[in-house]
């Protein structure tokens, strides 16, 4: 009974499925097709089913390895034991002693900052940390307009610009900082910091080469790692070893498809304070340009030389006679020396524009705060119209050089003359003969800084790079050399500066001269 | 109807979209005197503020719109025509043409407000709207002890199948316009060719997407705009006679109602508190600190404010910085590394991604909040160590966001917190958009699902958004925080928060507490979550698939076919209200959604202007196609409530408009079905 249902059933499906098969259109030719070839072997018939089987299998299956290597099976009973057994590492490792020194130490200004600031403690003292070389931070007529904007914008766009975040203060302040520098277009950034890290990444991508400086700063660095780009080093600021690398890359390339290749470099080093000399990598000696003969597209990051070389400070382009058209991407910040916020990609008009889709850090973060950005527009414009200011800055910068770099037995000042980021580094010799550490020396550079701030100028010194957490002695790579940092600002007269680089020589001596 | 001004200008006076013509009508009105204020409202419709221009008439005008959209909310039951919701021009021309008629003058004796005090409230109510009523308010809570999960409708087949079909058409069309194009127009590829031995900056391929699809609908994206983006929006008129590649200003703007700001507690104002405090101390610190944290970028500010929010989000110590993207790139780099193990939801942000790449950890994801499958993945990535060594990993971090962005969902913080004990891990909650826009006091996903906020290991999250100010903060442990402050990039390097910013937000956070304006914060609070469930019961109710849970503010109301995303946006534009349309890639491919953000200086009135156009455009552009699963239908009459009576076969809800608006308030209060 129950066999026999099975049966008509059975039957019943054959049936409807070959009718269902016969109404498929072709689906007789295709039987005929069948039965006429393949009459006396059925085996046959079989083993092309079987292969086309196969073929649609191969078809579907993704094209690498979706098995996990190395895979071991475990129970139910066995991974609850080892879920059991795990003991993660705490969060965050305990901080070193130095470290918590740090954190107590750290100055807290209190009120404005200026070139006289007050800290926590109640004691005023002369300011050389900030990057306040023009002062504008006194500016009234400064705050007047970032009050003006208060009242019209509010305070944050509320978006990121894709999404009703751009507003007509931005474009502006994109319009004039191209027209400062002579660009096409301009792109502003939130972030001064996150610029450059998000800039690198949307147009270099995996299989592209990126040849970049050894001494290049953090965010730099971390642009061309997320990049993924195979990135080739040379040695800091040496132009002879770029053309190396730059031969020896184009001929490695040559057989290869053509991909995007970049020269990434800095106008004033973070690091180590020195200028690059863009003429040389624009062009050699004989005016034929290196990059152009090598077919590099160069990214320059003018973080810290925007706004301070140069005539007007339009930066290492204007200082180096050469056509900021000739640098691919110019990267600056708006917040350093400006005293605004953000910062910028200027460029041609394709490269702008391929951002504003494509550069993680404008896409997905909130807009500039319009207060930020007319700022910005107001001590560009004050740059432009008053380029004595920055003649008065030199001096400065200069008159402080003079106390320290030739009178002092312990630093030398690693930064270029036109650099306000007076970067003092301990004599080579120095540390050759104390076998400093990396710990001991930054910790002799801190113990300045805080005799410095007894004696009432408050300077800074260079942070280490941070390094990847757990990373092998392989990926730390090129270090900085631990530097005192001091900051010359404008608001200051010549003999303020003068009596804080006495002070700060002092205070070299007497740590370097003390008993340990 | 745009008024013609300089787009660049930084005018003060709100430009209205009004034309100035009704009032100009009324100038010879007379003034009458009284001191009481009581009865503005009534005022507005007797006489018309006196104007002595144009310029001012136009604002006067917008008062007057302001006025009567308030007169319409102080009634428990306004009549609402939905010709008046949809057009405000309308509806103003009706209120002057009703004014003209009326012979009689009224008894009442009130002094009107002057001209300025006139565009003073226009302006101030341009950016946060007064509250309706008092009935105008929720409390944003985890009600039900078993977090649902919310339900993913999906349209009838033919939409998905057009919608494949749209793109397949889309993308025959590209394919044979670059042909030709590639052929007859070669300067304009020559971008995405090599170059004289220069490789092309986009690949042709990578570029196809947005030169062939995104380039047709470029109009509804980064509309610029001037002015505050607060319950309005003034966007700048643009026009294109090159299909998008290019765009003019015409020289005109038009004010908007802002459903596509992140103004969740509607901080952005450019008056009251939070400015005044903002420009006390532009004037006091100036606008700048010139220096990053980690030198002497710190002051009293920095440090007050990071203990306000420290105390706000219930933890023992907070950071701040200048960026929310950077805050999540530079953190992950310095708790993770080598041997580490980052567990992501599927649809984080892309500054998490950001930092997770470079925090060189081991990355795994797991199904947009689903627990099972984070469960799954905890029990295998434990039990087999790191790949290849079987090592154990040296610590796991579970990142998740408190409110998804385009998604409306918020994270299942119950359920995590159960895996959190038996795993072990480390919790990172990203609250960018749920820190001032979730929960009973607006402390985030913590304070909504009443959680320990110690039970979080790291709590992040953006200064952008629900305090209208810039930046992102870091909560945790303070031994944790203290660690960071010297090890993390973002303090080293990045510039610091500015003074004005950090004023915003600790006058903001101060708001919200109630320090200062004491009710106000709350008020925002209880608007923004009666705004969003209404908001979200209304869209259900007419029939449309919206996705997230009930009490997010952010309500994603989903197109499917490509071409619906420019017609919505473009209808929504005509009927003077902006929002944002996403597609591919930011959603999946089938699911291109129309995303509304709510916020607390929205009026219930604004709401149903929404809602009005909505439902004309719902129905234009057969948008109306939810089954019901997923909510909005008929109230249950017994009184046994809840979800638990649902196991009637759900019919699809297609309310009218009208009885969306009746019934919606009451509603809102209950459970939303």
């Amino acid at each position: 009974m129950d066999i026999h249902d099975a049966h008509v059933y059975l039957l019943r499906f054959l049936n409807e499925l070959s009718t269902q098969f016969q109404r498929v259109p072709g689906s007789a030719i295709f039987l005929r097709y069948v039965k006429a070839s393949y009459q006396n072997d059925p085996v046959r018939s079989a083993v092309e089913l079987f292969l086309l089987l196969f073929f649609v299998r191969y078809l579907l299956a993704p094209k690498y390895s979706t098995q996990k290597q190395n895979y071991v099976q475990l129970s139910d009973e066995e991974i609850d034991e080892l879920v059991d057994d795990w003991t993660p590492e705490p969060l965050v490792a305990p901080q070193t002693a130095f470290e918590e020194a740090e954190n107590e130490k750290h100055p807290v200004i209190v009120g404005p900052t200026g070139p006289k600031s007050k800290l926590a403690n109640g004691r005023t003292v002369m300011n050389l940390a900030s990057y306040n070389f023009y002062n504008f931070l006194a500016n009234e007529m400064l705050k007047e307009k970032a009050i003006q904007t208060l009242r019209t914008y509010g305070v944050g766009p509320c978006g990121p610009p894709g999404f009703y975040g751009t507003q007509d203060v931005h474009v502006k302040t994109e319009a004039d900082i191209a027209a400062f520098l002579g660009a096409p277009a301009c792109i502003i950034y939130a972030q001064a910091f996150s610029t450059i890290s998000s800039v690198i990444p949307a147009f270099s991508k995996r299989g592209d080469i990126i040849i970049a400086d050894k001494a290049v700063n953090y965010a730099i660095r971390k642009g061309i790692q997320i990049s993924r780009s195979a990135v080739r080093w040379y040695e800091h600021n040496d132009i002879e070893d770029l053309e190396r690398v730059l031969i020896k890359t184009t001929k490695e390339q040559a057989r290869k498809p053509l991909t995007r290749r970049f020269i990434v470099t800095e106008g004033i080093f973070e690091n180590v304070g020195d200028i690059v000399d863009l003429p040389k990598i624009v062009r050699d000696k004989f005016t034929i340009e290196l990059k152009l003969r090598y077919k590099f597209r160069l990214i320059l990051d003018e973080t810290w030389s925007f706004g301070v070389l140069g005539r007007s400070g339009r930066g290492v382009t204007e200082q180096q006679n050469v056509d900021a058209a000739e640098v691919d991407f110019l990267v600056g910040s708006l917040a350093g020396p400006l005293c605004a916020g953000g910062g910028f990609c200027a460029g041609s008009d394709e490269i702008v524009e391929h951002q504003r889709i494509s550069a993680s850090a404008y896409t997905y973060s909130a807009a500039l705060p319009a207060m930020l950005a007319t700022t910005a527009s107001e001590t560009l414009g004050m740059l432009q119209s008053n380029p004595d200011i920055l003649t008065q800055l030199r001096e400065n910068t200069k008159a402080m050089r003079a106390q320290l770099d030739p009178r002092s037995d312990w630093v030398v000042c690693a930064s270029a003359v036109e650099n306000p980021i007076m970067l003092l580094v301990l004599k080579p010799e120095v540390v050759a003969s104390r076998g400093l550490s990396a710990e001991e020396h930054d910790r002799l550079l801190q113990d300045v800084v805080d005799e410095t701030l007894a004696n009432g100028v408050l300077i800074t010194r260079t942070k280490r790079m941070p390094q990847p957490l757990h990373a092998g002695p392989k990926e730390i790579g090129w270090q900085l050399q631990p530097a005192l940092k001091v900051c010359i600002t404008t608001g200051l007269s010549r003999k303020e500066i003068e009596k804080a680089g006495i002070t700060i020589r002092h205070a070299i001596t007497r740590i370097m001269t003390r008993k340990r | 109807m745009p008024r013609p001004t300089n787009p660049f200008a930084s005018s003060a006076s709100p430009s209205s979209s009004t034309p100035p013509l009704p009032v100009k009508n009324e100038k010879g009105s007379s003034r009458r005197q009284s001191a009481s204020k009581a009865n503005k409202i009534t005022q507005f419709f007797s006489t018309s503020p006196k104007s002595k221009n144009q310029d001012s008439s136009a604002s006067a005008t917008f008062a007057l719109l302001a006025a009567a959209q308030q007169q319409a909310l102080v009634s428990p039951s306004p009549q609402i025509s939905s010709a008046s919701l949809s057009l405000p021009t309308i509806s103003l021309s009706t209120a002057t043409a009703d004014n003209s008629t009326m012979d009689t003058p009224p008894t009442t004796l009130f002094q009107p407000p002057s001209p300025a005090e006139a565009r003073r409230i226009a302006k101030q109510h341009a950016q946060f709207g007064p509250l309706g009523h008092q009935s105008h308010r929720y409390v944003s809570k985890c009600v039900d002890d078993n977090f649902p999960e919310p339900v993913m409708d999906e349209p009838p087949y033919y939409y998905l199948l057009t919608t494949y079909i749209s793109y397949l058409i889309l993308i025959i069309f590209g394919h044979v316009r670059d042909f030709f194009g590639k052929r007859f127009r070669e300067e304009n590829y020559r971008h995405l060719k090599a170059r004289n031995g220069y490789a092309p900056l986009n690949s042709d391929f990578d570029n196809f997407y947005v030169r062939r699809l995104k380039m047709r609908i470029n109009d509804c994206f980064s509309r610029p705009v001037t002015g505050v983006p607060g319950r309005y929006i003034t966007l700048i008129d643009r026009r294109s006679d090159d299909h998008n590649l290019h765009f003019q200003l015409t020289g005109t703007t038009t004010e908007t109602l802002n459903m596509s700001s992140y103004n969740y507690l509607g901080f952005a104002q450019s008056e009251g508190p939070c400015a005044d405090a903002v420009e006390e101390v532009v004037r006091k610190y100036g606008m700048s600190t010139c220096s990053p944290r980690g030198d002497v970028g710190t002051t009293d500010l920095h440090v007050e404010v990071e203990e306000l929010i420290a105390r706000f989000v219930g933890k023992p110590s907070a950071m701040v910085f200048s960026m929310g993207f950077s805050t999540n790139a530079t953190a992950f780099p310095a708790l993770m590394g080598k041997g580490c193990l980052i567990i992501s939801d599927e649809l984080n942000h892309a500054s998490i991604r950001f930092g997770a790449r470079l925090s060189g950890a081991m990355i795994e994801m797991f199904k947009h909040n689903d627990m099972n499958d984070l469960e799954r993945l905890l029990r295998e990535v434990i039990s087999q160590g790191q790949p290849r060594t079987h090592r154990p990993w040296r610590k796991i971090l579970v990142v998740v966001e408190g409110l998804y962005s385009m998604e409306g969902t918020m994270c299942n913080l119950p359920g995590i917190l159960a895996l959190k004990k038996k795993y072990k891990f480390s919790l990172f909650v990203d609250e960018a958009h749920s820190i001032g826009a979730l929960g009973p006091n607006g402390r985030g996903v913590c304070n909504y699902f009443g959680v320990d906020p110690a039970e979080v290991d790291i709590l992040m999250g953006t200064l952008t958004k629900s305090f209208g100010a810039n930046g992102g903060y870091i909560a945790g442990d303070k031994a944790v925080i203290d660690k960071l402050r010297v090890t993390n990039a973002g303090t080293v390097y990045a510039e610091s928060p500015t003074p004005p910013v950090l004023m915003q937000i600790s006058t903001a956070l101060r708001i919200i507490t109630g320090e200062v304006a004491p009710g106000q914060g709350e008020e925002r609070l209880q608007r923004l979550a009666f705004n969003s469930r209404y908001l979200r019961l209304g869209l259900k109710r007419l029939g449309f698939i919206v996705y997230g849970h009930d009490d997010s503010p952010i309500i994603p109301l989903l197109l499917y076919n490509p071409a619906k995303m420019p017609a919505f946006s473009h209808e929504m534009l005509r009927r003077k209200i902006s929002v944002v349309v996403v597609g591919y890639p930011a959603t999946p491919l089938v699911s291109s959604r129309a995303r509304f953000c709510v916020s607390a200086a929205h009026t219930k009135d604004d709401l149903d202007r929404l809602l009005v156009a909505c439902d004309e455009i719902g129905s234009v552009l057969q948008l109306k196609f939810s089954s019901g699963v997923a909510g909005g239908a008929e109230p249950l009459s017994s009184n046994d409530g809840g979800r638990n009576g649902a196991n009637i076969a759900p019919r699809p809800p297609r309310w009218s408009l009208s009885d969306v608006l009746k019934t919606g308030v009451q509603d809102v209060k209950s459970p939303l079905r």
